[in-house]
């Protein structure tokens, strides 16, 4: 099965296809998404809030080891349709970028398999070009590795 | 001001894209290129400017005639670029399989 996280972002389009297949029941990918001690786990966040519903509003904190705020996120969830799809926006607070809107789909490959697909859509084709770059930046290395050490000490 | 030429942005614009794609068949003199548009040959030699400033050209002396070569080490940079998103994405994905390995349906 071919495992590896795809990223599809065609040239002069302002939106990205990210597409994952996981060995994971697809109720079990979906739950991943809408437990916040769960998201915190994968995401290396603080989720202070995830209302996994139609018109459900989610905030993300996360913090460097000294405990300052880094990066902080929200968004509203327009739709939700349990085990096949959430449609999100996601903004990153004081920051210069606007939200970007995301469609999440969740399929079922076979009983014990499955498939996300997440298109991110953004204000413009500048706007993508810096999202794709952002992994160089500081603050979401350091969520990270923050997130690395959880995981360590969980085993 | 400019100083530097940003190569994301010499790739964003049409006609650069073009270029790129004309002298990746074979290395050409600024006149060959700009056979090929409409624009005039000046602005031709804009493009073909920034895209040398930001090294994804290189030109040779052959005689009298100066000759546009791709530098495919610069386009496979560009090329690579997503790669620490993907990356990024790939490495949270193995953590939420590896958590939810956990879990019961």
């Amino acid at each position: 099965m071919e495992k590896k996280t795809k990223i599809h972002a065609e040239e002069n389009r302002q939106d990205l296809i990210i597409t994952r297949e996981f060995d994971l029941p697809v109720e079990l990918l979906f739950k991943a998404y809408t437990e916040p001690e769960i998201v915190a786990q994968w995401m290396g966040t603080k989720v202070v809030k995830l209302e996994s519903k139609k018109y459900g509003a989610w905030q993300f904190e996360t913090s460097d080891p000294n405990g300052n705020i880094v990066f902080k996120a929200n968004g509203v969830i327009h739709d939700f349709i349990p085990n096949e799809k959430i449609v999100r926006t996601f903004e990153m607070d004081n920051s210069n970028f606007a939200p970007q809107l995301e469609f999440l789909e969740f399929e079922k490959l076979s009983d014990d398999t499955s498939k996300l697909t997440m298109q991110i859509i953004y204000k413009s084709i500048e706007h993508r070009t810096t999202q794709l770059k952002l992994p160089f930046a500081q603050g979401l290395n350091m969520a990270h590795n923050r997130l690395e050490e959880i995981l360590l000490n969980l085993k | 001001m400019e100083t530097r030429r940003d190569v994301f942005q010499a790739i964003a614009d049409p006609t650069r894209r073009a270029i790129l794609s004309l002298v990746a068949l074979q290395a050409m003199t600024p006149g060959a290129i700009a056979a090929n548009f409409d624009s005039s040959r000046q602005t031709i030699s804009k493009h073909i400017q920034i895209l040398s400033e930001c090294e994804l050209l290189h030109q040779t002396q052959n005689g009298r005639e100066i000759y546009y070569h791709l530098n495919p080490q610069k386009m496979k940079e560009i090329d690579s670029f997503i790669e620490p998103f993907r990356k990024m994405w790939d490495e949270r994905f193995d953590k939420l399989e590896a958590i939810m390995k956990n879990y019961k349906k």
